[in-house]
């Protein structure tokens, strides 16, 4: 086996080279503060490996670019900041509906509106979930290292092209743009899903048909003489609208419950000193880190404390929470926002303990030692 | 080895970004584990710029540097900004431009001529960060000596390899055949 490459790189170039070997080949995009490294590397690598990078006129259109290279095959992504995202959640609803697979990347700012182009703030929790209009189900990813970044984006191709769905993975400015020792895999070590191709001649295709104990349908690429019809309005299985409420409400109910069902799947999460823990920290992303920092201090002292680190924040790990809040005493939620997510776990949690917040939006990562004097004043 | 935390500093243009990634590789060339991240401002040159990088055996989880350990400060700006950022006993090492002296005595201080090296020296002042770097090394040792050569040479433009290496040697000497062996005193 060859010598594992092991190289300093900073959080955003990780994102590149996992969707690389992931297998992207199309990158839309309208650069932004602190995501603009993605689409410089981008630019850069794409075109040497046979993909196309496109420097689009807005973020409407660069969404829009990656759903239709998605149609005809091509693993595509595009990376912004929150402004931008604002403006990706119409596409991003469209991608939902129509079932296309793709990557949105939000290297996250201080918000609202354009608010601290170059601070770190993790604001775009409920957005990412709720951003685009409509009941519906989404993922959204969250890494924590720089190696992390590397691996939930391979991990964000991977989710969307099984589940057909856009895969949303949220970052944070202070990851994005550190440098930090990484890893590299093998490329044999790389898992890699690909699309349900269509196994029925063109003429017999209905791209919208479900087999039997199967949510997802096929997908034929266009350009393989696959003819059919795409449209983010209700559609029944050949693809054109319906008003049909029975379809209407079967659609609906299957879009959401092709990732509610398959939680156990999608979800993914790190569990640090929490065997004896009597009360945990839940925190994603940087400040996870900036809590594990405290956790070993708490630790010193004699606190019994462990770290709950979701790394998929959508689908929730409700079952896990739920097993854990019944075991400890305190739950306490760390995030760089106003308590998003905060909500989210006292609503899971909040029936069997006791759920706190510390939560800033200052523009700055929360350090080790506010976290310590928070816990420790009970 | 402990975690050291770093904090280099001077103005946007003096290449401290590039001076941070050079002694994160370097650590990681000597198997430590790193973390390397900087200021964001909107200037690209002038204005205040400064790089950090944290070194550490163990795993680095924070990964910012609010006091350091080691602060280099090339401008009397960054001088002002930074001066009240380093722990009690760390290094402070400053460029002989900046004259101001800070009001404590738990800190070491070192006053060294690199801007000056560098633009009458070398006739380059760009290489003030590779400098600075040799002079890190020789007071702090914070890498070894065969993984900052690697680094530096891996990170510099083309064609530029054989004056970043004297620039480097500069930096080594600066502190080797200072006549006290160190600039400690001088202040």
């Amino acid at each position: 086996m060859a010598e594992k490459i092991v190289k300093l790189m900073q959080g955003n170039e990780a994102c590149v080279e996992g969707a690389i070997a992931a297998g992207m080949r199309f990158y839309a995009g309208y650069p932004i503060t602190p995501s603009t490294e993605i689409a410089e590397l981008s630019a850069e690598k794409l075109p040497r490996i046979g993909g196309k990078f496109i420097q689009m006129e807005d973020e409407i259109a660069s969404i829009s670019a990656i759903i239709g290279a998605s149609l005809t095959g091509k693993k595509s992504m595009t990376a912004t900041s929150g402004p931008g995202f604002s403006l990706k959640q119409e596409g991003i609803g469209y991608a939902v509906a129509a079932e296309v697979p793709c990557v949105i990347v939000n290297v996250q700012r201080g918000g609202p509106s354009t608010g601290l182009p170059t601070s770190p703030a993790q604001g775009d929790i409920m957005q990412a979930r709720w951003g685009t209009h409509g009941d519906h189900s989404i993922i959204a990813l969250y890494p924590s290292t720089v190696r992390e970044i590397y691996d939930t984006t391979i991990k964000a191709f991977n989710l969307s092209e099984k589940y057909r769905t856009p895969v949303i993975l949220l970052m944070d400015e202070v990851i994005g743009h550190m440098r930090e020792k990484i890893e590299i895999p093998d490329p044999d070590e790389i898992k890699i899903i690909n699309r349900k191709k269509p196994n029925v001649k063109p003429d017999e295709y209905l791209p919208y048909k479900i087999e039997e104990n199967d949510m997802i349908p096929a997908m034929a690429n266009f350009g393989e003489g696959y003819r059919y019809h795409v449209t983010g309005l209700i559609h029944d299985e050949t693809g054109f609208p319906t008003s049909n409420h029975r379809i209407a409400e079967n659609l609906v109910n299957r879009l959401v419950n092709k990732i509610k069902d398959n939680a156990d799947d999608i979800v993914e999460y790190e569990e640090y000193l929490m065997e004896d823990a009597e009360q945990i920290i839940v925190a994603y992303g940087a400040t996870a880190r900036s809590a594990k920092s405290a956790i070993n201090q708490l630790r010193e002292e004699g606190v019994k404390i462990g770290l709950f680190r979701p790394i998929t924040i959508w689908p929730m790990a409700e079952k896990q929470l739920k097993i854990i809040a019944k075991k400890v005493n305190r739950i306490t939620v760390v995030e760089m926002n106003m308590g998003q997510y905060f909500n989210e776990v006292d609503r899971v949690a909040g029936k069997y303990t006791k759920v706190d917040k510390y939560s800033r939006v200052h523009g700055e990562l929360i350090t080790p030692e506010e976290i310590v004097s928070f816990i420790k004043e009970g | 080895m402990m975690r050291q935390e770093l904090r280099l500093s001077g103005s946007g243009g003096q290449g401290l970004i590039l001076a941070g990634i050079i002694l994160a590789e370097a650590a990681l060339h000597d198997g430590k584990n790193v973390v390397q991240s900087q200021s964001y401002g909107p200037e690209a040159r002038g204005g205040a710029s400064k790089a950090e990088v944290i070194i550490s055996d163990e795993i680095i989880n924070y990964p910012k540097v609010n006091k350091c350990d080691i602060l280099l400060c090339l401008t009397k700006k960054a001088y002002d900004k930074y001066i009240d950022s380093l722990k009690p006993g760390g290094m402070l090492i400053l460029d002989s431009t900046v004259t101001d002296r800070p009001e404590r005595d738990d800190i070491k201080i070192y006053s060294i001529p690199i801007l000056e090296t560098a633009s009458k020296e070398i006739g380059k002042p760009m290489v003030a960060n590779i400098i600075a770097l040799g002079s890190i090394y020789e007071l702090t040792k914070i890498v070894n000596k065969e993984s900052l050569e690697k680094a530096v040479l891996n990170r510099v433009p083309q064609g530029t390899e054989e004056l970043n290496k004297k620039a480097l040697e500069e930096g080594f000497n600066l502190i080797l055949k200072h006549e006290e062996s160190t600039y400690g005193e001088v202040c």
